[in-house]
């Protein structure tokens, strides 16, 4: 080709970019800098909105607020990156909490039994979730929709309905409830196992060939089988894993609600996959960053803390909420139109 | 279609192309024999032989319906005949699934490509048959081989004369059709130790991607391969291949020769205007 093209379209490819355009290549090249920006911006305003919210002690409550939604988010994206959903992460994790409290408590297992086999119901609960999908090829939305009622159903069935306070538990089960400060900035072991959880698959996802087949199955199942991926298998452990992290997610939340209770974290379905979505995932399955979706809980809970901090309503919280998904959805069409 | 008698063309049934006779005299690399598959009350394929050699292009033309596909899928394990003997350098096999065939070194280019757009070009190329870092990097942690992979799918893209391309980690959703194509290709030259099947590899393509796809196919020959190509575009077939093997109504109505017949006659082979005659 030579280089001294003067034809229309290469005078177009030289053209001036506005600064805008210039901005929406930018975070096209870039997709987690988007919801990055979002967050710095939100901290911004909540520090000049109150002066309570950007102390050592408010971090890090955020961040304990944050736990529960980001691993269970770990779990949630996985699932999305094979174009599926998981209604049932709240459920799961509820399940398992309870089984984990009341092994404990009322049949006085201890506590490391009790945690294992909790944790394990929790797998148990993802692999049914795959099976159902994988083998009777039935629609995730409508898997976890009915594994959503029925493990609801069971975690009362089985608690009775009722709590079970921390100090009726062994401590192994309120273990990541404890923490250690750096000043007045506290850090619970539940923040340490998050943070653990993330960096294992963020490697999974990007180092190994089972987290490109994670891609592959989402973005094009049947090119995925024809390539020699073994999409059912894949698809089957994706379920799995994220029960796993949900039977984690069980244990962190025991530690940080001091209790274990049947109807704990009522919107974890939607905020699990709000954090998703914002995080820059597609829906639609095959693209998204584990770190958007780290980035996606955190600004869904610094939201809620700093308008909490700023002595907002319950409802007016969730409101804000609901707007921050349309526009975060609504900046991330606009960046993937981008012309390259 | 005309209503006079079918015409019976006075040409030697399997003919072979003349000065490649030394290929013809090897024996096949994949041969099949008889082979039925039936899908409810459609007869797919209807007991049809084929026949292919080391080193030659084989392409498979026919009429929608006839068959070309079914007897595709069959050979790369994508279909289980139900009757019928497959045999690869003589040693018969049963390909159960896609893997199968290509664990015995057939590749195959499906007609929708089977690349991930979202998978850079590295990726796809290995993508199923993905390469470790060494030592325990690999063997424990199951870190990939990035740098190689990538390095290698370069030489793979080099090898074909692909110029076009040049980043292997650009996603494949941003290439051409043809860029697509050449990926895909790309793929079943690098792992194909024997035999490379295309199906309709030009199909959605434009003049000169045709060109560069056709041009890849003849390298994939050159370099000792077997290929089976599937067209409906004769000008293409009449181009590249060796031999044309002609499926009509689910069984094979002969095999030709780009020198023995021409474009037209292949045609009235294939919708069966007209009739080979009987082999010696």
């Amino acid at each position: 080709m030579s280089t001294d093209v003067t034809s229309a379209a290469a005078e177009f490819a030289r053209r001036q970019q506005s600064p805008l355009q210039r901005v929406q290549h930018q975070l096209h090249r870039r997709p987690w800098l988007s919801p990055l920006f979002l967050l710095v911006a939100a901290f911004i305003g909540f520090f000049i909105a109150t002066p309570t919210f950007l102390t050592p002690n408010s971090m890090g409550i955020l961040l304990q607020q944050t736990a529960i939604v980001a691993a269970l988010a770990v779990g949630q994206t996985l699932i999305i990156l094979t174009a599926g959903i998981d209604l049932s992460v709240g459920a799961i994790m509820v399940l398992s909490m309870m089984v984990m409290a009341t092994l404990a408590k009322d049949d006085g297992m201890p506590g490391i039994l009790a945690l294992l086999i909790g944790v394990a119901l929790a797998v148990g609960a993802g692999f049914l979730n795959g099976l159902l999908v994988t083998r009777i090829n039935l629609p995730p939305f409508i898997v976890t929709l009915g594994t959503l009622s029925i493990f609801t159903a069971i975690a009362l069935l089985y608690s009775g309905g009722s709590s079970i306070q921390a100090e009726h538990l062994p401590r192994l089960l309120n273990f990541l409830g404890e923490g250690f400060g750096i000043g007045e900035f506290r850090i619970t072991w539940g923040i340490v196992v998050v943070i653990l959880i993330y960096a294992v698959m963020a490697y999974v996802l990007s180092q190994t060939a089972w987290g490109r087949y994670v891609y592959a199955v989402g973005d094009d199942p049947e090119s995925a089988r024809l390539s020699g991926v073994p999409s059912k298998r894949v698809l089957l452990a994706v379920y799995t894993v994220a029960g796993l992290v949900y039977g984690l997610a069980a244990w962190i939340l025991i530690g940080r609600a001091g209790a274990a209770t049947p109807n704990a974290v009522p919107d974890a379905n939607l905020q699990s996959i709000t954090a998703v979505v914002i995080g820059g995932t597609s829906l639609f399955g095959g693209r998204g960053r584990l770190i958007g979706t780290l980035i996606g809980a955190l600004i869904v809970q610094t939201l809620q803390f700093g308008l909490s901090q700023m002595g907002v309503d319950q409802q007016w919280r969730v409101l804000a909420t609901g707007i921050l998904v349309i526009v975060a959805v609504a900046i991330d069409q606009w960046i993937r139109k981008v012309k390259s | 279609m005309s209503t006079a008698a079918t015409e019976h063309l006075d040409v030697a049934h399997g003919g072979i192309p003349a000065g490649k006779e030394h290929i013809y005299a090897q024996a096949p690399v994949l041969s099949a024999r008889n082979l039925v598959i039936t899908f409810g009350r459609v007869v797919g394929l209807d007991g049809v032989d084929l026949d292919l050699y080391p080193g030659e292009i084989l392409a498979v033309i026919g009429d929608n319906g006839a068959g070309k596909s079914t007897l595709i899928k069959c050979l790369t394990g994508a279909y289980v005949p139900d009757s019928g003997t497959i045999t690869m350098n003589g040693q018969p096999v049963s390909f159960r699934k896609p893997q199968d065939a290509r664990d015995a070194g057939i590749e195959t280019v499906y007609q929708q490509l089977a690349v991930i757009p979202a998978l850079d070009i590295a990726s796809n190329l290995y993508l199923g048959r993905e390469e470790r870092r060494k030592g325990p990097l690999g063997s424990v942690l199951r870190m990939l081989d990035k740098k190689g992979m990538e390095h290698r799918a370069g030489e793979s893209v080099q090898n074909l004369g692909i110029q076009t391309i040049q980043n292997m980690g650009q996603a494949v959703e941003t290439l051409s059709g043809g860029q697509r194509q050449a990926v895909a290709v790309a793929r079943a030259a690098a792992f194909g130790s024997r035999v490379v099947v295309l199906d309709e590899p030009t199909a959605a393509l434009g003049v000169k991607e045709s060109g560069m796809v056709l041009d890849m196919v003849k390298q994939l020959r050159d370099k000792g391969l077997s290929v089976i190509l599937i067209s409906h575009n004769m000008p293409h077939v009449w181009e590249v291949a060796d031999r044309i093997h002609i499926q009509r109504l689910g069984g094979r109505a002969g095999v030709i020769t780009p020198e023995t017949h021409d474009m037209g006659e292949g045609v009235a082979i294939m919708t069966g205007a007209k009739k080979l005659a009987a082999p010696a």
